[in-house]
């Protein structure tokens, strides 16, 4: 009986291991562990053992059923590899073609900096206003402290629908209707549209877009306006960035300077985006003139201000190396989807 | 204004200051500096060198071998001039050096011997015989006088000029002069300034009052008006001198006289008139108001038809001069004229601008008269020029001058607050230092009355806040500290209709639309282009529009959106998804008397993949993106810009807020665009019908039960026909109703339609099938009855 016992071994281990297949797997344990299996078969002949030979057969069997079950499982982990292995293989995609994309369109450009300009100054605690586009002369030279035949009209040319009613030249416009609206402290940007009467090419446009900001409270400073300034460029082209204050003239701004912020590109040492120069003219601002306050109601012994108005088309040509404003109002899409 | 530096030198005297480094202190100090430029002679890289020695070169009989000393380094130059000696200072071009006719010297060999640069004769340089003294027309030119050697010969002889051009702003007329510069460069570099004594020695004899006679009938708008006389006038060239500073700063030399009155006004700021006395009629000269249709020939052969708001200056019976503008041809001065009048006067700056602008004349002169002049410079300014008379001996100054003066000599007086002045600036300055600066600017300063006292030219400090720009540019803008807003917590951020807007703008840019800006205004053409109705023709108009085709304010912003739909289609981009949040301008009265209103509108587009419902899509996610509810869609009423079956009218609460459609087919025609689609929503509308905040519903517990229903109705019967019907029967059971299938064609009878729906049903407990079948029949009899249908 013992060669037979050891025969099933050898013989289930060779069945196993020719076995492609799950069904063969079953077919072996059915053959040799099943009811009607060799191993069954020889357990049933063990009566006919020695009691001295029964334990010891008993054991060998034991040992053989637990052997070939182990192969059976072996087996069936072995093929599962395989299987998994081919379903794998299979499955292998050209990761190199193209995504499945729910395109999203753009902001136009404009726009685009404008949000990121605005999200800088409403995280300072300014608030967002609008003035009409359309408007008296009254708010848009009268009240800034340019009255009719200043010579700082001649450098704005206006078009006009009336001899009282023009489209704003300057977003300043918004800075004594703000006043008339509340009163101090007022914190507030204008971005909007403006126009001037200016043929289009690459570098003029009939309508463009400023930021106007004005701050009125007690006390304010022009160190104030050098701080305000510095954080925005700052937040605007990096914590490297430095502004420059060059003394110039407006007549709604007394002391008012032109300001120039470091060259993005080569960090003010000087590149072709600066002309060489190391610094970038971005803004006009200034002390809010004390006729504009007393236009807006605002005491100027009591309160003083500042404003700045910057171009945001200007802004835009810089940061994204636009060479030509009217691709701004062409709307081409292949200009509008690079950004 | 164009400054040639070495005029600065009459005033002041400036040392070891670069011309980029002199540049940037004016910019940094108030005087903005556009650029600068080095003219005159094209002569580059000569130099002052002396000969050291000389010896006869082997090989030639009539050359010699020099050493020549050029400024710390000695080189060896050949030369075939016989006229030189050992000490003469000569100008020597060395390697690189460009000499007039585009030459260029290269170091080389002359029989064999190196030859490091080229002596040079005056010819070679450019200059005529004769120019520079005791140079020999047949040899190198040996300067009299000794030279720094290694200097420049071209700029030490004054044939070089570096000129400086300075951008001045309107409020600076007073720096429209050299004075003026001359000033602000003398407080930037912190150097004494003085202008040197005017002094006339009327040599003519005899008394202008007794010659000619002056009327001011307009003293409104002439303030003052002042003159001298000069007779026995030669006319000749100016001196060179006077021309190459002319030149330099831009201005054409003409002759002695012309030239005399254009460098006093680029020396002071002060526009000048030379009229020839003999053509003043009666000797005199009336400043009036020209009369209606009154003409006049100007000095560059134009002729102009006046009116009486312009300012004329004339002689006993005609204009003879346009004032503060431009002569008249009638009196100008000629080869052959005797005698001159030099006119300095003030005019009112308004009157200047608006006659300028009138005549279309913009000069010298008139842009500095309409930034304003100071009335007290007229004098110096007349005595200036009869001085450059005296020196150039052009003619003899009579005694005496013509003052008629109506201008108001009212100082201006401001209190000096210096601790007010540095709380607004918010920097350190001490007293002295605004003191001394005003000071520097010829502003007093009266310390014991703590008084201001602007000049007269500084018509542009009138109060406090110039008083602190003067000191602040003066200290430097760079000095003044940064310093943070304070009140800390100060709300800012954006508002309602704001935080909307930009709400609508991702929502579309999430559906891959992309954004566009047009312009506000447009051509009246437009509105023919889109057949547009009587209301969209009310248009607000600019009086002074670039062209016909930029004219009117747009009423309708669907325009733009066409114009680009189809550039961007003539640019072969083949689909399109567009949007613009634009204003329209609606005029409240016409003719315009008030600001219009101004309307924004948020506009669509598209052609290429996209139809009807891509736009109608855009619409509906972007209406529930805001939490808008109560919207439906109903066929357009006719509209000539929409495709008469295919566009529809928006409602929010049976309020009309849009309109979708495909382009009518002739609009679309129009702007060379195949099938298009356009939208216009009320931007107004959707806004206030945004919802507010979200309320959760809880989840139910229990199952939903989904059926399709399908049916044959009439081509006629709409699917929100169908959709309320279902929606009547199913009650609050039915949680979703959802079109998936309309079929026509075979199999459908003609003038039918086969419409599928899928419904899902939800209740409080779990809907029995008995529940079910009642709504469903419910629903099936509803669809039949109502609307005809053949369940299918």
């Amino acid at each position: 009986m013992k060669e037979q016992l050891e025969k099933i071994r050898s013989d289930a281990a060779a069945a196993l291991a020719a076995a492609a297949d799950a069904e063969a797997v079953e077919a072996a344990r059915v053959a040799f562990l099943g009811k009607k299996g060799q191993l069954t078969a020889v357990l049933r002949g063990m009566g006919a053992l020695s009691p001295e030979q029964r334990p010891v057969v008993g054991q060998l069997a034991n040992e053989i059923r637990a052997f070939v079950e182990g192969e059976i499982e072996k087996k069936k982990a072995e093929l599962a590899e395989k299987a998994r292995a081919k379903k794998l293989a299979s499955g292998v995609i050209d990761v190199t073609m193209p995504g499945r994309r729910n395109k999203a369109g753009r902001l136009h450009p404009l726009n685009k900096v404008l949000e990121e300009v605005t999200s800088i100054f409403t995280g300072m605690g300014f608030t967002v206003a609008e003035g009409p586009e359309v408007e008296l002369d009254y708010y848009n030279f009268e009240a800034l402290n340019t009255p009719a035949d200043h010579p700082a009209r001649d450098s704005q040319d206006t078009f006009y629908i009336t001899d009282k009613i023009l489209l704003r030249t300057q977003t300043s416009s918004v800075q004594i209707r703000a006043m008339e609206k509340s009163k101090p402290p007022i914190r507030m940007i204008a971005p909007g549209r403006v126009f001037r009467s200016d043929t289009a090419d690459a570098t003029h446009s009939p309508v463009f877009h400023q930021i106007e900001g004005l701050v009125v409270d007690k006390g304010i400073t022009m160190a104030n306006l050098k701080g305000t300034l510095e954080t925005f460029v700052k937040a605007l082209y990096g914590p490297d960035a430095r502004i420059r204050l060059r003394p110039h003239h407006f007549p709604f701004t007394e002391p008012s300077a032109e300001v120039d912020a470091s060259c993005f590109v080569c960090g003010g040492k000087g590149c072709g985006v600066c002309k060489g120069e190391g610094w970038i003219e971005i803004l006009g601002a200034g002390m809010v003139h004390p006729n504009v306050l007393r236009a807006g109601g605002i005491d100027p012994e009591e309160y003083s201000g500042f404003a700045f108005g910057l171009g945001l088309e200007r802004l835009v040509m810089i940061k994204y190396g636009v060479d030509d404003l009217r691709l701004f109002y062409e709307n081409d899409l292949r200009f509008l989807k690079q950004f | 204004m164009k400054l040639p530096l070495s005029w600065l030198n009459d005033y002041l005297t400036l040392e070891n200051t670069g011309v980029k480094e002199y540049c940037d202190a004016m910019t940094l100090s108030g005087s903005k500096v556009e650029g600068w430029s080095v003219e005159g002679s094209e002569v580059e890289n000569v130099v002052f060198g002396k000969i050291l020695t000389k010896v006869r070169h082997t090989n030639s009989d009539h050359m010699w071998i020099t050493t020549v000393d050029v400024g710390g380094e000695v080189v060896q130059i050949v030369t075939g001039a016989q006229n030189i000696e050992v000490g003469q200072t000569v100008p020597v071009a060395l390697p690189g050096a460009k000499l007039p006719g585009g030459i260029t010297i290269k170091p080389g060999k002359l029989r064999g011997e190196p030859s490091n640069g080229m002596l040079c004769s005056h010819q070679e340089l450019g200059f005529e015989d004769g120019v520079i003294p005791g140079s020999d027309p047949n040899g190198i030119l040996i300067f009299q006088k000794e030279y720094p050697l290694g200097a420049d010969v071209m700029e030490a002889l004054g044939e070089k000029e570096t000129v400086v051009e300075f951008e001045i702003t309107p409020n600076r007329p007073d720096c429209l002069s050299v004075v003026g510069l001359a000033r602000e460069t003398a407080a930037t570099f912190g150097v004494p300034f003085s202008i040197p004594p005017v002094e006339v020695k009327e040599q003519a004899g005899g008394d202008i009052n007794d010659i000619a006679k002056v009327t001011v009938e307009a003293p409104d708008l002439c303030p003052r008006y002042s003159c001298r006389l000069v007779k026995n006038i030669r006319m000749a060239p100016s001196p060179e001198w006077m021309q190459k500073r002319l030149r330099a700063a831009g201005v054409r030399p003409i002759s002695n006289i012309v030239d005399i009155t254009n460098y006093v006004m680029l020396e002071y700021g002060q526009p000048m008139h030379a009229f020839d006395l003999d053509f003043l009629e009666g000797r005199e000269i009336v400043v009036r108001r020209a009369k209606n249709g009154e003409e006049i020939v100007t000095l560059d052969g134009q002729p102009h038809t006046l009116d009486d708001s312009m300012l004329m200056i004339c002689d006993g019976k005609k204009p003879v001069c346009v004032a503060g503008v431009m002569g008249g041809a009638n009196s100008e001065i000629k080869d052959t004229t005797k005698a001159v009048l030099f006119e300095c006067a003030n005019f009112l700056r308004g009157s200047v601008r608006r006659t300028a602008r009138k005549l279309g004349l913009r000069t010298e002169s008139s842009s500095r008269y309409e930034k304003g002049l100071d009335p007290n410079m007229v004098i110096t300014a007349l005595n200036r020029a009869c001085q450059l008379v005296e020196e150039l001996g052009a003619g003899e100054v009579v005694h005496g001058i013509i003052d008629v003066d109506n201008s108001d000599h009212t100082p201006t007086v401001i209190p000096f607050r210096p601790e007010r002045i540095r709380a607004f600036i918010g920097a350190d300055i001490d007293d002295g230092f605004m003191v001394s600066a005003l000071r520097s600017l010829e502003i007093g300063v009266d310390v014991d009355k703590m008084q201001v006292l602007p000049p007269s030219f500084r018509m542009d400090i009138e109060c406090e806040a110039d008083v602190a720009e003067e000191v602040a540019r003066l200290y430097g803008y760079d000095r003044i500290p940064s310093a943070p807003l304070g009140g800390a917590g100060a709300m800012g951020g954006l508002n309602r209709e704001q935080r909307l807007t930009a709400k609508i703008k991702s929502s579309l840019v999430g559906q891959g639309y992309y954004e566009i800006q047009t312009y506000s205004f447009t051509s009246p053409k437009t509105l023919d282009m889109i057949n547009a109705g009587e209301e969209l023709r009310k248009t607000v108009n600019i009086l002074n529009p670039l062209g016909e085709d930029a004219s009117i304010m747009r009423t309708t912003a669907v325009t733009g959106m066409l114009e680009v739909l189809a550039r961007n289609y003539n640019h072969k981009n083949k689909n399109a998804r567009l949007f613009e949040t634009a204003t329209v301008y609606i005029p409240k009265s016409l003719p315009v008397t008030e600001l219009p209103e101004e309307k924004k509108v948020l506009t669509l587009g598209a052609y290429g993949a996209a139809d009807f419902f891509d736009l109608k899509g855009a619409a509906e996610e972007l209406m529930d993106s805001l939490g808008v509810e109560g919207v439906t869609f109903s066929a357009a009423a006719p509209n000539p810009i929409y495709h008469p079956g295919k566009s529809a009218e928006i409602y929010i609460n049976k309020k009309k807020v849009g309109i979708i459609g495909e382009v009518h087919p002739d609009v679309a025609e129009n702007y060379g665009l195949d099938e298009a689609y356009l939208g216009e929503l009320d931007m107004a509308a959707l806004l206030s019908n945004a919802g507010g905040d979200v309320r959760y519903k809880p989840l139910s517990r229990f199952p939903a039960v989904s059926r399709d229903i399908a049916m044959l109705v009439d081509d006629a019967v709409t699917v929100a026909d169908i959709e309320a019907v279902i929606r009547r029967a199913g009650g609050s059971l039915l949680e979703e109703l959802e079109l998936f299938d309309v079929y026509k064609g075979s199999q459908i009878p003609e003038g039918k339609k086969s419409v599928a729906m899928s419904a899902v049903y939800r209740g409080e407990k779990t809907l029995t099938d008995d529940e079910i079948n009642k709504i469903m029949n419910k629903t099936v009899r509803s669809l039949e009855h109502v609307l005809g249908a053949t369940l299918r």
